[in-house]
C-alpha cells in the first residue's frame, strides 16, 4: 500500500520532462526545500527551545530568553514532577486513558458489528444518532453531564471519567468500524456459523480478528484524542488529586505565573511531550497510514 | 429511511440475511442483548441524554444546586441577544471559523502540493527526495496535546522571558522589545489564529499529500503535455481533484475553530484584553462553573450547536453550487 503510493509519487517525479525544463525545475525544487525548511523550522524552533528552557533556573529564564542553560538542571525535573504533582497526574492519566481506551474499543468493535451485519428495525436511527452524536459540540452537554455524573456519584471519580471517555469515544469509533465490518467477507461467517460456531465465537474468532488493521487505526486516534482530552476533565474531574496531565498542566502553569517556577513548567512540558513524540517517531509511519486511511474515507 | 425500506435493502442479495431463518437461542439473544445493549445504554445516558436535557435546561432558570426551576421560555435567548459580552465571543468565534480553516487550508494545500509536485521537474527525482522529513517533523503538532501547544507559546509570546521578542530586538525591531502580543488587544486575536494554524497545518498536510498520491499519475502526464506549469497544475489540477478532501477538511477545521477552547484556555484564559480573544464555549463555561447559571449557560450551549450547523450547511451548500455535486455522485 505504501510502496505503491511511493513508486506513484515516483513516477509522477520521473515522468516530468528533463531537459528543456530541468533547470526551471531546480529553481522550483529549491524554491520548494525552503518554504519547507521554514516551515519545519518554524515547527521545531517552539520546541527546542522548550527543551532548552526546560534546564535554565527560573533567573536564567528571565534574563536572557537566547541564552544556552548555564548547566544541566535535571532538578527542574524532579521538581515538576514531584512538587508540581505532574507525575502523579501522568499515572491518573495512563490509568484512565489505558481504561478508557479498552473498553471504547471492545464497545465500539461489538456496536459497530451489530450494525454492520445485522438488519433490524432501528438500526439505521441507531446510526444516524452516533453520527449526530460525532457532530455535536460537547459544550452543548456539558451541563447536563455534570448532573448525570453527579447523580451517578460518578462526579471528580476517575471511574466516572472513563465511563464519560468512552461515551463520547464511542460515536467515532462506531462510526469509522463500521465501514470495516461491512467490508469484511459474509462467506467466512457463514462457513464459522456452518463450522458450529455461535454469535459470540463468531465474533470473537473470526469477525474481530479480521477487522485488526481498523481497530488499530482507531485505537490510534482515539488514544491522541483521551490524551489530549481538555474539556471533560476539566469539567467533571475538578479534584486536585484526580487531575489528568492537561487539566494539571493548565492548574500549574496558572500558578506558575505567582510562585514562577518557568524552569519547573518547561520541564513539565517536556514530560508531557516526550513520551508522546518518541512514540510518534517509532510510529510514524503507521500513524500516517492511519490518518489518510481515516481521513480519505 | 424507513425502517421496513432499511431491513430489505441491508438484507438484500449480497448478503443473505441469516437472521431471520436462525431459531432464537441463548448464544443469539444474549449476543445481541449484551453487543448492543451495552454500547447503546453508556451512549444513551452519557451522550445522548445530556443533548436531550440541554435543549430543556435552556428554557428554565435553573441554577443547579437549588430545587428551583422556573420555565421561562425564550427568556435565556432574548437575553443572550443582548448580552454584549456573548455577542462579542459570537463575533470572536465566526471571526476564528472564517480565518482559521482558510489560512490552513491554503498553507496545507500548498506545503502538500510542494512535497508532491515541486521538484518534480528534474526529471533526476533529485527534487524532493527527503521530503519525508518535512511530513514528519510538520506532523509534530498533532501529537502534541493542544494545552500543551497553548503553554508553549504562551511563553514564547510572553514579554521579555519570550524568545519572540528576542529575537525580533535582536534582529533590530527594537520597538517589539518588550511588546506583550497576548496582552494587546491589536495582536492577541492573530498570535491566537497563528497558534492554532501552526497546530493544524501538519495534519492536513499529511491528509492531502495523501489524497495528491492518489490521483492517477497520467493526469499529471496529460496536463505536462499540454504544457501546464507546476502553479497551474496545482491550482486547476489538483484543487478539483481533490475538493472532497478539502471539503472535509474545511468541516472539521471549522468545528475546532468554533470550540477552540483549549487554546484560548491556554493562551489568555480570562478572554483577553478587551475580551479580543473570548469565545463561546470559554464564555459558557464561566457561567456554568463559575457563577452556576446552568439554565443561561445552555442556552449559551444551543447557540454554539446552531451555529456549527449552520457552518457545516454552508461549507455543504458553497461546494455544491461550485459544481462539487457530480464528483460526489461519481463516487
Amino acid at each position: 500500500m505504501t510502496t505503491t503510493t511511493a513508486d506513484r509519487a515516483e513516477f509522477v517525479a520521473a515522468s516530468r520532462a528533463p531537459g528543456k525544463r530541468s533547470r526551471e525545475g531546480k529553481g522550483v525544487a529549491t524554491t520548494a526545500h525552503i518554504a519547507l525548511i521554514l516551515w519545519s523550522l518554524l515547527v521545531i524552533l517552539p520546541l527546542l527551545w522548550t527543551l532548552l528552557s526546560s534546564f535554565k533556573s527560573t533567573q536564567e529564564i528571565l534574563g536572557n530568553p537566547l541564552s544556552l542553560p548555564g548547566k544541566l538542571r535535571f532538578g527542574n525535573y524532579a521538581s515538576a514532577w514531584t512538587t508540581a504533582g505532574i507525575g502523579r497526574y501522568f499515572l491518573n492519566t495512563v490509568v484512565v486513558v489505558g481504561c478508557a481506551l479498552v473498553l471504547v474499543m471492545i464497545l465500539g468493535a461489538m456496536c459497530a458489528y451489530v450494525l454492520a451485519r445485522f438488519s433490524f428495525p432501528g438500526n439505521r436511527l441507531i446510526y444516524y444518532s452516533m453520527l449526530a452524536g460525532l457532530t455535536f459540540p460537547v459544550f452543548l452537554a456539558i451541563v447536563p453531564l455534570f448532573f448525570v455524573l453527579k447523580n451517578f456519584a460518578l462526579l471528580n471519580t476517575l471511574p466516572g471519567l472513563i465511563i464519560t471517555y468512552v461515551a463520547f469515544a464511542l460515536p467515532f469509533t462506531v462510526f469509522f468500524l463500521h465501514s470495516f465490518f461491512k467490508a469484511l467477507p459474509g462467506e467466512v461467517y457463514e462457513a464459522a456459523q456452518i463450522d458450529g460456531a455461535g454469535e459470540w465465537r463468531s465474533f470473537f474468532s473470526v469477525m474481530l480478528p479480521m477487522a485488526r488493521p481498523g481497530m488499530a487505526s482507531v485505537a490510534i486516534f482515539n488514544f491522541l484524542g483521551l490524551w489530549n482530552q481538555f474539556l471533560l476533565p476539566v469539567a467533571l474531574n475538578t479534584d486536585s488529586k484526580n487531575y489528568v496531565l492537561s487539566q494539571g498542566m493548565a492548574s500549574f502553569a496558572s500558578q506558575a505565573g505567582y510562585a514562577v517556577d518557568f524552569g519547573a513548567l518547561f520541564a513539565a512540558v517536556v514530560i508531557t511531550v516526550a513520551p508522546v513524540l518518541v512514540v510518534y517517531i517509532i510510529f510514524q509511519r503507521q500513524l500516517q497510514v492511519s490518518v489518510t486511511a481515516g481521513g480519505v474515507k | 429511511m424507513t425502517v421496513t425500506q432499511d431491513v430489505v435493502t441491508e438484507g438484500g442479495p449480497k448478503r443473505p440475511a441469516p437472521r431471520r431463518r436462525r431459531p432464537l437461542t441463548f448464544d443469539r439473544v444474549s449476543f445481541m442483548v449484551v453487543f448492543l445493549g451495552l454500547p447503546l445504554a453508556v451512549f444513551v445516558i452519557f451522550v445522548v441524554s445530556p443533548f436531550v436535557q440541554a435543549l430543556w435546561y435552556s428554557l428554565t432558570d435553573w441554577s443547579g444546586f437549588t430545587s428551583g426551576m422556573n420555565f421561562v421560555g425564550f427568556d435565556n435567548y432574548v437575553k443572550l441577544f443582548h448580552d454584549d459580552i456573548f455577542l462579542k465571543a459570537v463575533r470572536n468565534n465566526v471571526e476564528l471559523a472564517i480565518v482559521v480553516p482558510l489560512v490552513t487550508i491554503v498553507l496545507a494545500l500548498t506545503l502538500a502540493t510542494l512535497v508532491t509536485v515541486g521538484g518534480a521537474g528534474t526529471g533526476t527525482v533529485r527534487g524532493l527526495r527527503n521530503s519525508g522529513f518535512y511530513r514528519i517533523v510538520s506532523f509534530f503538532p498533532y501529537v502534541i496535546p493542544a494545552i500543551v501547544i497553548g503553554l508553549i507559546w504562551a511563553q514564547v509570546f510572553t514579554p521579555g522571558s519570550g524568545i519572540l521578542d528576542a529575537v525580533l530586538s535582536k534582529i533590530g525591531l527594537h520597538q517589539f522589545e518588550n511588546y506583550a502580543w497576548l496582552g494587546d488587544a491589536r495582536t492577541a486575536m492573530p498570535a491566537s489564529m497563528f497558534v492554532m494554524i501552526w497546530g493544524f497545518v501538519g495534519f492536513y498536510m499529511v491528509l492531502f499529500i495523501a489524497a495528491i498520491r492518489g490521483i492517477d499519475p497520467e493526469v499529471f502526464e496529460a496536463a505536462r503535455i499540454d504544457g501546464a506549469g507546476r502553479f497551474r497544475t496545482a491550482v486547476s489540477l489538483i484543487l478539483p481533484l481533490i475538493r472532497d478532501n478539502v471539503q472535509t477538511a474545511y468541516i472539521y477545521l471549522g468545528i475546532a475553530a468554533l470550540d477552540a477552547f483549549v487554546y484560548m484556555q491556554a493562551l489568555n484564559p480570562g478572554g483577553g484584553p478587551q475580551n479580543s480573544t473570548l469565545v463561546m464555549p470559554q464564555q459558557l463555561f464561566t457561567t456554568a462553573f463559575t457563577k452556576g447559571q446552568f439554565g443561561y449557560s445552555t442556552a449559551m450551549g444551543v447557540i454554539l450547536a446552531v451555529v456549527t450547523m449552520l457552518f457545516a450547511f454552508l461549507v455543504f451548500l458553497v461546494n455544491t453550487l461550485t459544481g462539487g455535486r457530480e464528483r460526489k455522485v461519481r463516487r
